[in-house]
């Protein structure tokens, strides 16, 4: 499937005119919708939508173009098609009244009917003209012609006339639209309107692995380019809407806005500020590694900034999943309550990929949230192949991007091989990927969580504990030892280990300090006795010292007291 | 342009029921003139003086082609006696506009 045609036709030839269906997708895939004043044929299998399509078309150009339709139909009364649109809001009587549109039911029975010779369908052309004058349509749906066939024996005229009709119908002015039964190997059971008609719509209902996907082509489209592809189309509450595959140009603006993913200690890995916003985020883990619990904090986290988002789960109950994580601390009601947070719980099964697709593409333009979680995408694959799936994902991916919408997938690996590919190989196309692991050791096991990649900032390369608690998740770093990564109670008993030996090691350092001080104060003690003994010698030196000078001068004395006395005496 | 022939109804009898019919044409295309043409004859040979025949252009009234269900053209109903028929074409089939017109007929 070709990615890149559908852009193309998103560019109309300027110079030719088209009606606008005003069907969700089907103007953008038409680069603008059906030419203008041609016939359009669509056809395809009984309850392919033909009949809703033709209504829509007719009743979005008499409410939203001012373009007035004629409805003419060959197979239900006027009565049954106003009952069979009521449910879609649409009020065709009131629409009548007021001169809008124009239902008329033509009824042919083959057992009235007597052929008598020849004759042409200018019972038809005039009632038709006279509708279409009476309210100045613009557009007309002649649903579904072949019925003519059915009631009328000779197809020679038939064919002739409805060639005219064509023609009388362009000549006219005005936007035709004529439906037709898929014929065997042709697109009409007749194989005459689809060369008639300027532009070809082929509506399809397929079913594999007992899964419907109701699907559009635009066969032909004379003088416009369009797109080629099969699209998805829903039909619902709100009528048809179809689902262009949206353009791969990866020109979608940027932010470098932070968002918390309500783990403080997960934000601390990734530059403690979190993811970027717009961002896709993958959390991939085997089973019970706890991904629906992160998500749930993402959300959570974003629905107390008082932001927007959905919620699409595809494998337990929104109930189920509020329960469930009021156990760990998130109460998720509140924000349902307050309108912030909207679950859509299906079964993937319930409708195929590109049916979800387009059924999540709704919500979100319905909602316009800033958040978006799936968990997990891994159960889509039992609705599509692998390939399908990572397509489907790449233009959710892309959708959201281009609407700057963070988004979160979970995804169940099944295996624990971490350098594996993720399932969907969708890990080349999101920002971030966290992975949740078992680790497993002494008999337990732990969960393991760490940062494979997040593009645009640095991030941890640390292998983290994951631990769930009551009060909410947090993030543990592991202990590394000889034996290797400890987690759980083997981290509890290294850390009980770890304390032990540092209060023992606390009190070898304070016997050896203690020691230190009483050795020194022996040593301080020992100095203050030599110093004593040294002050007791040094004054046994100076007695000697000071008898000597005092010896010294009493002999002087003694000796002047000698001559004094001699000279005396002489 | 409303043309009826109203052959005078002397008396009713046989079958009793007069026949009604109507004949839906379009101006005067060929088709149209041979079918009142055909039809004319017919009436004439098979009908006499026991049918009235309304001729209707739709052209001239286009609401009836809605609520007559009209399609295809020439056509020719008739109303009465019961049940209805409608009957399309120029009429040049003779045997079957009879059988149509629920005309045992001998030939």
């Amino acid at each position: 499937m070709s990615l890149t045609s559908s852009q193309k036709s998103a560019l109309p030839l300027p110079s030719f005119p088209k009606a606008l269906t005003g069907i969700v997708g089907l103007d953008e895939i038409t680069g603008g919708g059906l030419p203008k004043d041609r016939p359009t044929l669509i056809c395809g299998g009984t309850g392919c939508g033909k009949t809703l399509f033709s209504i829509e078309f007719i009743v979005h150009g008499a409410m939203l173009y001012g373009e007035p339709g004629v409805f003419m139909s060959f197979e239900e009364k006027a009565e049954e098609l106003v009952l069979n649109v009521a449910s879609l809001g649409y009020d065709l009587n009131q629409l009548q009244q007021d001169k809008l549109i124009k239902l008329d039911h033509v009824r042919i029975e083959r057992s009235e009917i007597e052929e008598t010779g020849e004759y042409d369908l200018d019972g038809l052309f005039i009632r038709l003209g006279h509708a279409i004058d009476s309210i100045g349509a613009k557009r007309v749906v002649l649903d579904t012609i072949e019925n003519l066939f059915s009631g009328l024996i000779d197809q020679g005229i038939l064919r002739a006339e409805l060639r005219r009709l064509f023609e009388w119908l362009k000549a006219k002015k005005v936007t035709t639209i004529i439906t037709g039964e898929k014929g065997d190997g042709t697109l009409t059971r007749h194989g005459l309107e689809e060369y008639i008609s300027d532009c070809v719509i082929l509506l399809d209902h397929r079913v594999a692995n007992q899964i419907s996907t109701r699907l559009l082509r635009i066969v032909k489209y004379r003088g416009s380019m369009h797109g080629t592809n099969e699209y998805p189309f829903l039909i619902d509450q709100s009528g048809i809407s179809v689902l262009p595959v949206t353009s791969l140009t990866l020109t979608h603006d940027v932010t470098s806005e932070r968002i918390s993913s309500g783990i403080p200690s997960l934000d601390k890995m990734l530059e403690g500020k979190g993811f970027f916003r717009g961002s896709s985020i993958l959390v991939s883990g085997t089973a019970g590694t706890g991904k629906t619990s992160i998500a749930a904090s993402f959300a959570h986290e974003a629905c107390n900034r008082k932001e927007r988002c959905i919620y699409f789960a595809f494998e337990e109950s929104p109930q189920q999943i509020i329960r469930n994580m009021r156990s760990i601390g998130f109460d998720l009601q509140q924000h349902i309550d307050a309108g912030l947070l909207k679950f859509h719980a299906s079964r993937p099964t319930l409708n195929g990929l590109e049916m979800h697709l387009v059924s999540i593409h709704k919500m979100i333009e319905e909602f316009d949230p800033q958040l978006v979680v799936l968990d997990p995408i891994t159960n889509l694959i039992t609705v599509g192949t692998v390939s399908e799936v990572k397509s489907m994902l790449i233009r959710l991916i892309d959708f959201l991007q281009s609407k700057q919408i963070t988004v979160m997938f979970t995804a169940l690996s099944l295996n624990t091989i971490v350098s594996e590919q993720t399932d969907e190989g969708v890990s080349s196309l999101v920002d971030a990927w966290l992975l949740v692991r078992d680790i497993e050791s002494n008999g337990e096991r732990n969960r393991g969580m760490y940062v494979m990649k997040s593009r645009g900032m640095k991030h941890s390369n640390q292998v983290r504990e994951f631990v769930i608690t009551d009060e909410g998740l947090h993030l543990v770093d592991v202990f590394l030892s000889p034996e290797g990564v400890l987690t759980g109670s083997a981290r509890e008993a290294q850390q009980l280990q770890e304390v032990t030996g540092k209060a023992l090691r606390d009190y070898a350092v304070n016997r050896k300090d203690r020691e230190i001080e009483r050795k020194r104060l022996v040593l301080e003690s020992k100095i203050a006795s030599l110093k004593e003994e040294f002050e007791s010698v040094q004054d046994e030196l100076n007695k000697a010292y000071v008898e000597e000078e005092l010896r010294k001068d009493v002999l002087e004395k003694n000796r002047e007291q000698l001559i004094k006395n001699r000279h005396n005496e002489q | 342009m409303i043309e009826q022939v109203i052959t005078p109804d002397i008396h009713s009898d046989g079958d009793g029921q007069k026949y009604e019919l109507r004949l839906f044409v379009t101006g005067a295309s060929i088709n149209s003139i041979r079918a009142i043409a055909n039809l004319k004859h017919i009436c004439e040979t098979y009908l006499a003086g026991n049918y009235t025949l309304e001729i209707i252009d739709v052209y001239q009234q286009r609401m009836l082609a809605e609520s007559e269900q009209i399609i295809a053209l020439p056509l020719l109903i008739k109303k009465m006696p019961l049940p209805q028929r409608r009957l399309i074409g120029d009429m040049s089939d003779t045997e079957k506009v009879l059988k149509g017109l629920g005309i045992a007929h001998t030939s």
